[in-house]
């Protein structure tokens, strides 16, 4: 302590030049709140890994409608369960539109004799395969000792032919279209006296050979060899009067027989002047559409496989989701907005009048929605169903948000700073909207992101249930889609498999990115993850 | 004794809200236009003669042997008629457009349904409260660790996923491709039967898969917190095991919030899921309504709706009032 004392004078210096300290500037750069928030969300991994979901989804939502050829109101009944099918995976067992069936002997022959047909029509057209690759399996079943065959059954192919009734123009046409690109759409005709006795398979246009009715039930009848018999309907060259012209598959010679050179039919003469033809399906669906109606669809393709009447899964989930979104978007903005008015009021005045309205919104709270959505729905049957939804959507959602901004003008309204404002001659409506509900857009926009997920769950259910059908023209749900194809769940999966998959991932993917956006705008919890 | 005055002031809040609701909808209701479809076999003028004899219409007038118009009575009264009914007579109004319900009391369809959607929920509650529960815990103290994460995990995927989807999984998977369960529940009201329980397993695993998840996640979080509270801390000092403290200090503090949550579920899934319901076609009450709703039954409706409204109420009520009971720290409405 001596020491001390004894400081010389002169071993007192200045540190500096200039001695007085002053504030230094900091040199960090400033961080904004948004900023923040945004490195906040930025280190939640799983809320970055949702938020590119969640793009991916809204893309797919928007896009695909534009690339698919497909309408949500087209369907087409022949190619109902279509089952998913990608060029991409043609070649695999995977994804290739086939399904393993295991079938007795009848059915195989069915579906081989129409790859028989259908192939040899023309000369390396393969691919009306109904059986994949032509590979089949030949199996003792265990339990019944009966022979099965497995094989993969193509789900676009096995529909075969059909008989058609056409007019005489249309008939032109598909001769026009046969000459012009060489494919073979209409096939020969069986006489009617020839065609299957069992009633079930009557109009069966795949039982182009001979068959005989035992109990009821149509049995085909082989040749020696083992081989189908076909029963096309022929005659002679003379009295043929089908007003067939174009390709033929028994050669355009025709066949000799006894001396006499005979054709087979190609169409029947059925009343009102039109004709019956037998058509191969799958190309006179291409003809179809890719030469008559030219609306872009060049083969029947559905990557996400066809519901139960027909329509293609891709193009309604694509619509259902773009549909759900703007819908949500839109009923969050307007219950927005609406609970930002009815907040701000029974915050800012509060007494009385906060009580009122507080009431008012407990009563509104407690109903039930479908309550609220049968009422709407019974006493406006009239108009669209979409809107019935929206008003019941708005009808109580907004009191979420109007809680949340009442919230924040309780804590906001006695602050310094809105005294000061006041004080300085603002009008309540100023101080309102410029002072205090800034400070509550942050948790408002929050909630909005988190009431998302939830009004789109609450409109799938609502169209599963079958209380809203939104399946008009070109618009569709979700929820529609899985309701739809609940009832082939066990038979035709990939019906609801799609838009499950679809609605679990956007679920999930809402869930993380709202819990993510809630812990960025939340500057309580800076810095604490470390 | 003013806990018993703030349930008494609870109770009475939620009956007037009670009362607001469903005269709303018994107003917009009796607003509708009343509609009498002939089904086959059924006279329309029996219909007409039923609906005036229950007070809705009114001046009926003929034309030779039919009827073909009708004055309606006004809504007022209509409602003093109907609340008579109900508090005299426990009569709730009959049936009109549904073919099984046809000229029945509504109140005896309502309590035949009731023993499916119950029991499913009981059942729901006894396998998902034990699980959640149990997980909850398990992920608690094991926190940052791999069994942790995937508790976490596997809540969080449980608690975003709709219903709709697991319930098609367990649909497909569990029933059809291992065929453990039948697709459908069994017909018949023998309800306490094995083949029943067997057949109601797959609705009640839907149902206590998104329960499952949230009891876990509530009480992990719950007892996180307890468990890194100072208290704890004090229980170690004082020479108590880890296992000690954790079951006679951490575990009953966290349950003071977890078991009115439990309460209050288990009341909310009285009304059960629609969406189950329809999936797993189970004759319940959630089944019985929508039909009601699709077929315009009007005194279905409105009880069916009391009866949902009222569920949800008390399920919010309950949880506000058993806190004040279960914990004494809690000092409800006190001023």
């Amino acid at each position: 302590m001596a020491e001390i004392k004894n400081i010389p004078q002169e071993k007192f210096k200045f540190v500096g030049d200039k001695n007085l300290s002053h504030d230094v500037k900091l040199e960090t750069k400033p961080r904004s709140y948004l900023h923040d928030a945004f490195s906040r969300f930025c280190k939640n991994k799983g809320s970055v890994v949702a938020a590119c979901v969640i793009v991916v989804l809204v893309l797919f939502a928007i896009i695909t409608p534009w690339c698919t050829p497909y309408q949500v109101s087209y369907n087409d009944p022949n190619f109902a369960f279509a089952l998913p099918k990608s060029h991409l995976f043609e070649n695999t067992n995977f994804w290739d539109g086939c399904a393993v069936k295991r079938v007795g002997f009848h059915d195989f022959i069915i579906n081989y004799a129409i790859s028989t047909e259908l192939n040899d029509a023309k000369e390396g057209n393969g691919g009306h395969n109904v059986i994949k690759n032509e590979e089949y399996e030949v199996v003792t079943d265990d339990a019944s000792g009966s022979t099965l065959y497995v094989y993969r059954e193509d789900s676009y192919h096995k529909l075969g032919t059909i008989y058609k009734q056409v007019n005489v123009e249309e008939y032109e046409m598909i001769q026009k279209y046969q000459d012009e690109t060489g494919n073979q759409v209409i096939y020969p005709t069986v006489r009617p006296s020839d065609r299957p006795k069992a009633s079930q398979d009557n109009n069966n246009a795949n039982y182009y050979f001979k068959t005989q009715m035992v109990n009821n039930k149509t049995e085909i009848v082989l040749d020696d060899n083992g081989n189908v018999i076909p029963v096309y309907w022929q005659q002679p060259a003379a009295d043929i009067n089908d007003g067939y012209h174009s390709l033929r598959i028994e050669g355009q010679q025709g066949i000799q027989r006894d001396g006499t050179t005979y054709y087979n039919v190609y169409a029947r003469n059925v009343a009102g002047g039109d004709v019956e033809l037998r058509i191969n399906y799958y190309e006179y669906y291409i003809f179809r559409h890719a030469y008559v109606l030219k609306d872009g669809i060049t083969e029947p393709y559905f990557v996400f496989g066809a519901t139960d009447s027909g329509r293609d899964i891709l193009t309604c989930l694509a619509s259902g989701a773009r549909f759900s979104f703007i819908f949500a978007i839109a009923i969050a903005v307007v219950n927005m907005f609406i609970g930002a008015i009815w907040g701000a009021i029974a915050g800012y005045y509060g007494g009385a009048i906060d009580l009122t309205m507080e009431r008012i919104t407990d009563v509104l709270s407690a109903i039930p929605m479908m309550i609220v959505i049968t009422l709407l729905k019974y006493h406006m049957e009239e108009t669209s169903q979409i809107l019935i939804l929206f008003l019941a959507f708005i009808a109580t959602g907004w009191i979420g948000m109007a809680s949340t901004v009442r919230m924040q003008f309780y804590r906001f309204k006695n602050q310094e700073y809105v005294l000061a404002a006041r004080t300085l001659g603002a009008t309540d409506w100023r101080v309102m909207w410029k002072h205090i509900f800034p400070n509550s857009l942050g948790t408002l926009v929050t909630s909005c992101a988190l009431v998302i997920p939830s009004m789109i769950f609450s409109e799938t259910s609502l169209t599963y249930l079958g209380i809203i059908s939104l399946t008009s023209g070109n618009i569709t749900s979700v929820g529609t889609l899985i309701a739809a194809g609940q009832p082939f769940l066990t038979s035709f999966p990939h019906i609801v498999a799609f838009p499950s998959v679809f609605l679990a991932l956007l679920m999930l993917s809402f869930n993380l990115f709202g819990n993510g956006l809630r812990d960025a705008f939340n500057p309580t919890l800076r810095g604490s993850e470390g | 004794m003013y806990m018993f005055k703030y349930v008494l002031k609870r109770l009475a809040l939620m009956l007037m809200c009670f009362a607001i609701i469903m005269l709303m909808c018994f107003v917009l209701i009796k607003m509708l236009p009343i509609i009498v479809t002939g089904t086959f076999g059924v006279d329309t003028n029996i219909q007409y003669l039923k609906l005036e004899a229950r007070g809705y219409i009114t001046n009926l007038r003929w034309e030779g042997t039919r009827i073909v118009g009708f004055d309606k009575v006004p809504i007022l009264k209509q409602l003093w008629l109907y609340l008579q009914r109900i508090f005299r007579d426990g009569d709730f109004g009959i049936g009109t457009s549904m073919p099984q319900y046809e000229g029945k009391p509504v109140w005896d369809a309502f309590v035949s349904r009731l023993p499916p959607t119950i029991l499913i929920n009981i059942y729901s509650s006894l396998i998902g409260v034990p699980i959640g529960l149990g997980l909850g815990i398990l992920a608690a103290l094991k926190k940052n660790t791999w069994i942790d994460h995937v508790i976490s995990t596997g809540v969080i995927v449980l608690i975003s996923v709709p219903s709709i989807v697991y319930a098609l999984l367990i649909l497909y998977v569990l029933c059809f491709k291992l065929q453990l369960f039948p697709l459908r529940m069994d017909a018949g009201t023998d309800y306490l039967s094995w083949s029943m329980f067997k057949s109601m397993m797959p609705a009640t695993l839907s149902l206590c898969l998104g329960s499952i998840a949230g009891y876990a996640r509530f009480t992990r979080a719950e007892l996180t917190e307890v468990l890194t509270s100072e208290f704890m801390l004090l229980a170690r000092t004082k020479g108590l095991t880890r296992g000690q403290a954790t079951v006679r200090h951490a575990m009953r503090n966290s349950m003071v919030p977890i078991f009115p949550s439990i309460l209050s579920e288990f009341i909310a899934v009285l009304s059960g899921s629609l969406i189950i319901e329809q999936m797993f076609s189970i004759p319940g009450v959630g089944r019985l309504y929508l039909d009601a709703i699709n077929a315009k039954d009007y005194d279905f409706f409105m009880l069916l709706s009391g009866f949902y409204c009222l569920v949800g109420l008390a399920a919010g009520i309950v949880v506000d009032i058993s806190y004040g009971f279960i914990d004494p720290r809690i000092r409800m409405g006190a001023r």
